[in-house]
């Protein structure tokens, strides 16, 4: 029996006569990792934005951890934790200062943050870091520590989107390894990427073209469905039609 | 409670950081202070005095080598007509003249007091009461010595007179602008541009993603520049009275309380930027060239607003600077109370109410 945490019918943006997601209409299941693909503008940003209640969408229905993504806004943010597209600790404090501000804002109590910080540093090594100012650090360590902050709270489902754009190999890897640790302790994990070699990582993943869904199903049975060895090749099948291009 | 404590502590943890701004904010009240200051009050020390003696007696005689004792300025004797005496006004030769009347010691004994007459250049009114003030405790002190010995006190009347600014306007009027410019500057770009950078940098997105309300957001940005500012009112209201002994005339309390209101006007402002613009070069240029330019065009504090056209008259009037300039120089310059500046105070509140319900709209319209 599967619970599902996040559940869309037809969801809808327009701005304007522009149509960024197109009916969308999918679910996430608890525990699983969510993979959200598409072409750059296919809408991903704005599907996501809808569902953290950043955005009111135009039209269709969605729920975020039970709760109504047009009433029910604060009660969504009390169960999410973001991570956005652009990089969004802030550059002039120190990583400690970072955590407990975050932790602040979604109260916890300052016990709590403490633990929480020793153990978030040891688990990224960043433990002789801690006083070191964010915008010092390198890309890699940046992201992973984003992601981090944006799990401190314990969210039920946490909203990804591009966490490892431009970051290296190696520490995209170590960034998945935070994704699983995380997802191993119950958090849904809602990822966007450009990667197609992430996508193998993820339980299930959704194709965006041009702010549709195209495709929905596991990694393995999207490729037997296409008829191809890799992901790559399945994206490439379905987006090069696409119209939207950056 | 704890969240909003957690939010302004990180604010000030920013403000803090950026050590090149902070010195900026608290420097910038310090230097214009000094710079206003000397640029008006320099001239004394090296002021031509002229002195004309037509007496030539013992009291004129003493009197004078006090004078010329002073290292402040130069003092030449010289018998001039008053026509002579006004070209050499003109040409600025001179900054000030001394007239001893031709019967001083006379007037001085038998009828217990004479006249001197002092005139002095009031075209930089500040340089004209720093001399003016100056002669007349030579005077005094002469006077004092004289009445040591005598039963009957003798009086010596200086009779003083300004030219060509014989109201004295402009002497000190730039404390009060000094201060409407530095509190528009901190509490309105620093806060439009804290607020524009979180949306620039994308955190803003995170915060309005998290149960913090975002109205607490905006307010915990206030927090910091509001705090800063009355520092900064305090420097200025310090400097003012020791360094260049300009007292606060009225209530100290009323002024911190009007200064306080403006300075929330000047935060609401910046919040309103803060919500009608998205990049921090924007917030920068419309708080400077909206904000700043008009405090100090239309304040009055540099070009009076009684000798502007009649549009610019009226435009003047929205200019928050412009109360906040009348009240501080009410207060501090003329010593009057609240019952003289109780319509630029209503004014001033009205403006921040409408600037809080028109942010307040703008802002929610931004979150739908
Ligand atoms: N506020 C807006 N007003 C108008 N158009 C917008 C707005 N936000 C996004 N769009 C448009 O909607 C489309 C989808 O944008 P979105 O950011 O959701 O794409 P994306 O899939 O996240 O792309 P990327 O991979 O580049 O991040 C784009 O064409 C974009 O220009
Ligand atoms: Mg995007």
């Amino acid at each position: 029996m599967t619970e599902t945490v996040i559940k869309t019918d037809k969801l809808t943006k327009r701005f304007g006569d522009f149509i960024a997601t197109n009916g969308i209409t999918f679910e996430v299941h608890k525990g699983e990792i969510f993979g959200f693909l598409g072409a750059n503008g296919a809408g991903k940003t704005t599907a996501m934005r809808m569902l953290c209640g950043l955005s009111k969408p135009s039209s269709g229905s969605a729920q975020v951890a039970g709760f109504d993504v047009y009433k029910q806004t604060e009660q969504i943010k009390r169960n999410i934790g973001y991570m956005s597209q652009k990089f969004s600790l802030y550059e002039d404090l120190t990583v400690v200062e970072n955590i407990r501000f975050f932790g602040g804002i979604y109260g916890l109590s300052n016990a709590d943050i403490k633990t929480k910080s020793e153990s978030l540093l040891a688990q990224l090594g960043m433990e002789s870091e801690a006083k070191k100012l964010v915008g010092s650090l390198p890309l890699g360590w940046k992201q992973k520590l984003s992601f981090s902050v944006a799990v401190l709270h314990r969210p039920k489902i946490v909203f990804l989107d591009e966490p490892t754009g431009g970051v290296d190999p190696v520490t995209r890897r170590q960034f998945w390894n935070l994704i699983y640790a995380a997802a191993q302790d119950g958090i849904t994990i809602f990822v966007t990427t450009h990667y197609m070699d992430e996508a193998e990582y993820c339980n299930r993943i959704s194709i965006m073209v041009d702010g549709k869904i195209e495709a929905l199903d596991t990694p393995r049975a999207l490729k037997q469905r296409y008829n191809t060895t890799t992901m790559d090749d399945v994206f490439y099948q379905l987006a090069r039609g696409a119209k939207r291009s950056e | 409670m704890k969240q909003f404590l957690t939010f302004v502590r990180k604010e000030f943890a920013h403000v803090l950081r950026d050590r090149k701004t902070l010195l900026i904010l608290f420097g910038m009240p310090v230097v214009q202070i000094l710079i206003f200051g000397f640029a008006l009050t320099s001239e004394v020390k090296n002021s031509r005095v002229l002195i004309v003696d037509n007496a030539n007696d013992a009291a004129s005689q003493q009197l004078l080598t006090k004078i010329e004792a002073s290292q402040y300025f130069e003092v030449d004797r010289s018998v001039m007509s008053p026509l002579q005496m006004e070209a050499a006004f003109r040409e600025g030769e001179i900054k000030m003249a001394i007239v001893f009347p031709a019967n001083f010691n006379e007037d001085l004994l038998h009828q217990n007091q004479a006249h001197v007459q002092i005139v002095t250049d009031a075209s930089d009114p500040n340089t004209a009461t720093s001399l003016t003030n100056y002669v007349s405790s030579i005077i005094q002190d002469y006077q004092a010595s004289l009445n040591q010995t005598l039963s009957v006190p003798l009086r010596i009347l200086p009779e003083t007179r300004f030219i060509y600014n014989p109201q004295l306007k402009g002497v000190y009027n730039y404390v009060p602008g000094v201060m409407a410019l530095v509190l528009m500057l901190v509490c309105v770009m620093m806060t439009a541009v804290s607020i524009v950078r979180e949306k620039e940098t994308g955190t803003m997105e995170v915060l309005l993603v998290s149960p913090f309300k975002p109205v607490l957001v905006i307010l915990s940005k206030a927090v910091p520049y509001l705090i800063l500012s009355l520092v900064n009112v305090g420097t200025i209201l310090l400097m003012s009275i020791f360094v260049l002994d300009l007292p606060v005339a009225g209530n100290l309390l009323l002024l911190l309380a009007e200064s306080t209101l403006f300075i929330i006007t000047c935060l609401t402002l910046g919040i309103f930027i803060s919500i009608k613009t998205s990049s921090q070069q924007v917030a920068m240029l419309i708080s400077l060239m909206g904000m700043l330019l008009p405090t100090m065009l239309f304040s009055g504090f540099m070009f009076p607003i009684e000798n502007m056209p009649v549009p610019l008259q009226i435009i003047s009037n929205i200019v928050p600077s412009k109360w906040y300039y009348l009240i501080v120089k009410a207060v501090m310059i003329k010593g009057l109370g609240f019952s003289a500046i109780w319509k630029e105070t209503l004014i001033l509140a009205g403006m921040t109410l409408f600037l809080f319900v028109i942010s307040l709209k703008n802002f929610k319209i931004r979150l739908a």
